[in-house]
């Protein structure tokens, strides 16, 4: 069996995808991801996921090109600090 | 030596030599997640025996490497289970678990004895080994019915109850029940051939610049 890791940094943080663990149960799976992914104090908390039990999505339906619902092309950073100054508040620091 | 070095030293012999007989398995273990958490737990055994060298050390009046790689292989007080050199998969797993049971029974005995100090780190130790432990009884019990895995585990028995004081011995053979009555143990002092040329191995870069500071 696959299962797929997913791996929270810290407290609070969103879990991300970080790798899997091929195992033949959940008990091996929780043993070896706990080396794999946590050995080095690297994990908060770890999620693991039989690699069955994800729902894929890849099929699109995009037939008639609707390009005005994408936000590509479009620039507010402009936009937005003249509404902020108008607003009367400061852009928030970077990060 | 006292009594107490001479315990510090027994365990943190079993801990430091057993790491590094694990060890050997790292990149050639039956699988890949096997091998990253088998090393793992080996680098914690290695980790138990640093702190409990350097509990030692104190006493002795030295530093924790010097303890470490610094004495003649005779000066080992470590059980002949952890010094067998084994080239199987059947034989590593039996002995990981004969013991993580017998470290068990000790850490117990530990946690509860009159060193104050000593029962600390054994608690903190046996957090860790909590650990250890799920994973040799995964594989104790996924290989349970596996002749060669029960083989292994019963040439290895005599050699496990080596590792605990005559005192603890019946706690551990009811743990995995086998019985202590017809078994002679393998006494700690003994080193086989095998325990020399790793002690040869272990300390080859340290004796290859004496007083160096790493």
């Amino acid at each position: 069996m696959v299962f797929e890791v997913f791996r929270q940094e810290r407290k609070g943080q969103p879990f991300a995808h970080a790798g899997s663990v091929e195992a033949p149960d959940a008990a091996f799976a929780d043993a070896w991801a706990r080396e794999q992914y946590g050995r080095r104090g690297e994990s908060e908390a770890l999620w693991l996921v039989p690699r069955d039990a994800v729902h894929q999505i890849t099929e699109w339906a995009d037939e008639f090109d609707l390009k005005y619902r994408r936000v590509d092309g479009y620039s507010i950073k402009s936009r937005l600090k003249e509404a902020r100054e108008r607003a009367g508040t400061a852009a928030p620091e970077p990060g | 030596m006292n009594a107490r070095a001479q315990q510090l030293l027994s365990l943190a012999d079993d801990e430091l030599i057993l790491g590094w007989r694990d060890s050997e398995w790292t990149g050639i273990a039956p699988t890949l997640e096997e091998d990253v958490a088998f090393s793992s737990i080996a680098q914690n055994e290695i980790g138990h025996a640093r702190a409990l060298y350097e509990l030692a050390a104190v006493e002795l009046d030295t530093d924790a490497d010097a303890l470490a790689f610094d004495r003649t292989p005779d000066e080992y007080r470590c059980a002949p289970l952890v010094q067998l050199h084994l080239l199987d998969w059947a034989h590593t797993i039996a002995r990981r678990y004969l013991y993580e049971e017998a470290d068990r029974v000790r850490i117990d005995a530990l946690k509860r004895g009159d060193d104050a100090e000593l029962a600390g780190l054994a608690a903190k130790i046996d957090r860790e080994e909590t650990y250890h432990r799920l994973h040799a009884e995964l594989w104790a019990a996924r290989l349970r019915d596996e002749p060669r895995f029960r083989d292994a585990v019963e040439e290895l028995w005599p050699y496990a109850l080596g590792v605990l004081e005559p005192e603890l011995r019946p706690v551990l053979a009811g743990r995995v029940g086998l019985s202590v009555e017809s078994t002679q143990a393998v006494e700690r002092g003994e080193h086989a051939e095998a325990f020399t040329q790793l002690h040869d191995e272990m300390t080859e870069v340290r004796r290859s610049a004496p007083g160096q500071q790493w």
